[in-house]
């Protein structure tokens, strides 16, 4: 079952955590370990996305071993930013809900913000998070990590850390599963005819 | 929802979402940068038909902290006063380009009719109106008293068990018949406690109890929340329909004092709308106690006008939406 | 020589079915004699499936003129009045100036007579200038070329009961009658609504059914200790139905009007805020509308009166508060009736009852000599024809009253006033008013 009218999987549960794993590896590295980072993770999939990417950098720094602050330590590396009131397509859509934003206790300034977040696609979200991050504090530098870009840029906006590239139509739909939220991992591709039945969040997926 | 006009209209769900988006309002406004971007290019218009600055104040700082433009129209010294209709001041302003109507009014319904009548097509908030409605401050009450009960993780939640005792003048108080409304749909238990002059005759079919004796009430229902009414002097005399024999008689049997500041639980806390008659509904001890939120419940107005102008505005109409 | 009138046909009364002709301002044969004695140039009308009615008399008209021709004239609320059927309107004394003087009401009666829809009887003031002071003289009134038999402070209570005492007096030497706007001012400052569970949680100051229910117990007891008759205009309240029921038990001579609003609408109706709802007294509760509906059915009240209260557009499209009180009244009110009455089985009211509470008891209370007699020959040919069965829907903006304050825009009604006869000439024919010259 990975195509038909459920679409096609392009990414299952196991690439997905391998992705993951590379991406906060790619992170440790070009930022030459985790002193000074903060990750936020763009409500809705980004969130969870964040925390697992903040997971696995803290047990690559094997910070975990303090195990008595290891909770204290995940919420002080990640975070969640919502950017629902800077997006520039409010008025086109009914009033959307407030997703919260929780910002690590030392704040973003001075610091390696990595935003993380799904889907890359035209790139408005992340014009919107970084007039966001900047109503925040003023970071040293923010990167862009994604789990799938998959084209059609709208905006000058590259990812610095990519999960997939997927080349994809405009009409197709690209459908992140996560186990926080979905109960299962995986990343879908429907075509251009394909019936999301559900409708799970298929706007923010085109984010 | 494409106004706010009453307390009443709003759905548990609805209640809690506006109280949800307040809370996360209140956050952006612990930061240095407290503007918000949604409503850029909107004009809201504050039309004041009565005095009340802090209510103006509050809407106005909402609207401003979400980059609104603000057009504040107060009925004094303007075309009002020279007999100039609610409806045809109501137009000129749309024709300004305004995009919300926050009102304020003496004419209970005015809102209502500003909404309903035809005559503009904008959302209308009601911030008061005569002796109905003023759903704002009950939203913010109900903020207020949720922060009170579930601490940090309040999203989501309602009110339900919490125990509210609301005293004082309920024939003339729209924050009265807000409040029972409101706190109502979320689940608290509410009694009123005022004389028997001024709880108006139909309030026995209101979703709360009666009551006309506070020390029994404070003993009987050991309230979270007790929430103290202004009460105008005036209305003791003859004119202002003697409601009650004198001020320090109305002191002795409804005001908190000392002694019924003592009588509460430890955890409670006193409310007030604003602005406050100290030694009259509530002593100076009581204004000024820990136990007091008035003082919070001022900031978290802000956050709770946010919200309802996020809500109404920041979204598009249907129409725009088809159009686009 | 005036046209004559030969009806084929119509139900008299909704009863026995008869030809009638008018002719020579009467009813001049009925039966197989109708159409044996009309004459050549007798236009015919066929009555099949309408109901004849002596021609209704309302007790309670504001007709506004003059000083308010903006909301309504003499001449357009006398046109309203013949398409509701009427032949006799009492037109209400709260004109500007008021109706306190013999020279007022001569006026009004003259404007009447030569609009020549219906017949205008006024109604004077019984104090001057509406103040509750001074009795206006009630005399030269009552003598003029008006014959004012009516006298009410309508909108106003006469509240000095001193006062009242003298009014009910004082009448008696022309057979004149107080009709009273039963309401107690000090209870009523400021009310805008029926005080209760509505107004309540509308926040709208309430006026409360004991403020109507108080004046009423003293007048009707003031009235049976000076021996006068008292006439109570608008009753709306299930206590004021228990009052007069008590007292004309009690052999009181009292009577008293109900509006049609009070027999359909409550209370509900004003959470929207619509000023359209905003009448005095107020719209009562549902229990308020079915104890007057008994009463009218079993006699305790004897009439029922429009109320017809036309305002300019300005004094309704505003806040509630800031609106007139009132509603107009003259082109629904038949329908009003047979919804409420004649449809409701519960009523056991039949068409005969109509013209008795819209006809003949209104004519007798006024003493309006000539109206709401019986469809009789020989009896001034006032009637009107009406289609039972006709349903229709109210638009104000083709209502012929100079006023849209109806509160029934949009209903939908049953009856439809097929024609009118005042005098023996046609003011309605096909449901539309006649040219000024064919009257």
């Amino acid at each position: 079952m990975s195509s038909g009218s459920l679409g096609t999987i392009v990414l299952t549960e196991s690439d997905i955590s391998r992705a993951l794993t590379r991406i906060a590896h790619e992170i440790l590295e070009r930022n030459k370990g985790a002193q000074d980072l903060v990750l936020l993770g763009i409500p809705t999939r980004g969130a969870p996305l964040a925390r697992r990417v903040g997971a696995r950098i803290l047990s690559a720094e094997n910070r975990e071993g303090d195990s008595v602050d290891g909770i204290d330590s995940l919420d002080s590396l990640v975070g969640a930013l919502d950017i629902t009131m800077h997006r520039d397509d409010l008025r086109r859509q009914p009033t959307r809900a407030l997703e919260p934003t929780r910002i690590p206790a030392g704040g973003i300034d001075d610091k390696v913000v990595v935003l993380v977040d799904d889907v890359l696609y035209s790139g408005r979200t992340i014009r919107a998070a970084l007039d966001a991050i900047s109503d925040i504090g003023r970071p040293r530098a923010v990167q862009l990590a994604v789990l799938v870009d998959r084209g059609h840029r709208e905006l000058p906006i590259r990812a610095d850390y990519i999960g997939k590239n997927l080349p994809t139509s405009r009409s197709e739909r690209v459908r992140v599963q996560l186990r926080e939220l979905d109960g299962t991992d995986a990343v879908v591709l429907h075509g251009t005819d394909a019936v999301v039945l559900d409708g799970t969040d298929a706007v923010v997926l085109d984010g | 929802m494409r106004h706010l006009l009453s307390a009443a209209d709003l759905t548990r769900a609805e209640a809690i979402e506006i109280l949800d988006t307040a809370e996360t309002m209140a956050q952006t406004q612990s930061r240095e940068i407290k503007k918000l971007p949604p409503l850029r290019g909107m004009t809201v218009v504050n039309l004041f038909f009565e005095d009340s600055t802090r209510t103006r104040i509050s809407f106005e700082a909402a609207a401003k902290r979400l980059s609104a433009d603000v057009i504040n129209f107060s009925a004094k010294g303007s075309s009002v006063s020279k007999g100039e209709s609610l409806k045809d001041t109501a137009q000129t302003l749309a024709a300004m380009g305004a995009d919300a109507v926050v009102i304020r009014h003496p004419a209970s319904g005015a809102p209502h009719r500003l909404a309903t009548a035809g005559w503009i097509d904008t959302p209308v908030i009601n911030a008061g109106d005569g002796m109905h409605q003023h759903p704002t401050q009950a939203l913010l009450d109900a903020f207020t008293m949720r922060r009170r009960r579930h601490g940090a993780a309040t999203t989501g939640t309602d009110l339900a068990g919490a125990r509210v005792v609301i005293v004082g003048d309920v024939l003339h108080s729209r924050v009265a018949r807000s409040n029972v409304d409101l706190l109502a749909t979320l689940g608290a238990d509410v009694v009123l406690v005022a004389p028997p002059t001024l709880l108006p005759v139909g309030a026995e079919v209101w979703p709360c109890a009666l009551s006309y004796d506070l020390d029994a009430t404070i003993a009987e229902h050991t309230p979270d929340a007790i929430m103290m009414l202004r009460v105008q002097r005036e209305r003791m005399s003859s004119a202002g329909g003697g409601f009650f024999p004198s001020p320090m008689e109305y002191s002795r049997r409804y005001g908190l004092d000392g002694a019924r500041l003592r009588a509460l639980p430890d955890h409670a806390i006193v409310m007030h709308p604003g602005p406050m008659n100290r030694g009259l509904e509530i002593s100076a001890q009581a204004a000024d106690s820990a136990r007091s939120t008035v003082v919070e419940q001022v900031s978290n107005g802000v956050a709770v006008r946010m919200a309802v102008l996020y809500l109404l505005l920041a979204g598009g109409r249907s129409s725009e939406r088809n159009a686009q | 020589m005036s046209t004559s009138y030969l009806i084929r046909g119509a139900a008299l009364l909704g009863g026995e079915r008869s030809d009638l002709l008018l002719a020579d301002g009467v009813i001049a044969a009925a039966g197989p004699d109708a159409a044996a004695q009309a004459t050549a140039d007798a236009i015919t009308l066929d009555g099949e499936g309408l109901v004849a009615l002596p021609g209704l008399v309302d007790l309670h008209t504001h007709l506004r003129e003059p000083g308010r021709e903006d909301a309504e004239t003499v001449y357009s609320g006398t046109r309203a009045a013949a398409l509701g059927g009427f032949t006799c309107v009492h037109a209400m004394a709260n004109t500007d100036p008021v109706a306190d003087t013999a020279g007022v009401v001569e006026q009004v009666w003259r404007l009447g007579n030569e609009a020549g829809w219906a017949e205008v009887r006024p109604v004077g003031a019984v104090t001057v200038g509406l103040d509750g002071e001074h009795l206006a003289e009630l005399g030269a009134m009552a003598d003029s070329a008006a014959r004012v038999r009516v006298f009410s402070d309508d909108g106003k209570c006469v509240w000095d009961p001193v006062l009242m005492r003298r009014a009910l007096e004082y009448v008696k030497a022309f057979d004149g009658v107080i009709a009273q706007h039963a309401q107690e001012p000090r209870l009523t400052e400021g009310a805008l609504m029926h005080e209760g569970v509505v107004s309540a949680e509308l926040g709208l100051t309430g006026w409360p059914a004991v403020a109507e229910e108080a004046v009423i117990a003293r007048d009707v007891l003031l009235a049976e200790h000076v021996g006068s008759r008292i006439h109570i205009c608008h009753l709306s309240t299930a206590g004021s139905v228990d009052i007069v029921r008590w007292a004309k038990a009690r052999g009181i001579d009292v009577t008293a009007e109900v509006t049609p609003h009070h027999l359909i609408l409550t209370d509900e109706s004003v959470r929207g805020y619509d000023p359209q709802f905003k009448v005095n007294p107020p719209l009562r509760t549902a229990a308020d509308v079915a104890a007057v509906r008994a009463g009218l059915a079993d006699g305790t009240i004897d009439i029922v009166a429009t109320d017809h209260a036309p305002h300019a557009a300005q004094d309704k499209d505003c806040e509630f508060a800031a609106a007139a009180f009132g509603m107009t009244g003259l082109e629904t009110a038949l329908s009003v009736v047979a919804e409420t009455m004649v449809n409701d089985d519960a009523n056991d009211f039949g068409w005969a009852d109509v013209a008795r509470v819209m006809s003949t008891a209104p004519a007798r209370i006024g003493r309006v000599a000539g109206q709401g007699g019986a469809l009789r020959v020989g009896e001034p040919a006032n009637l009107t024809l009406v289609d039972p069965d006709a349903r229709w829907t109210v638009d104000p903006a083709r209502l012929r009253t100079a006023s849209d304050n109806t509160p029934f825009a949009g209903r939908e009604l049953p009856t439809r006033v097929v024609a009118t006869f005042w005098r023996g000439a046609a003011t309605v024919l096909d449901g539309e008013p006649q040219p000024d010259g064919a009257r």
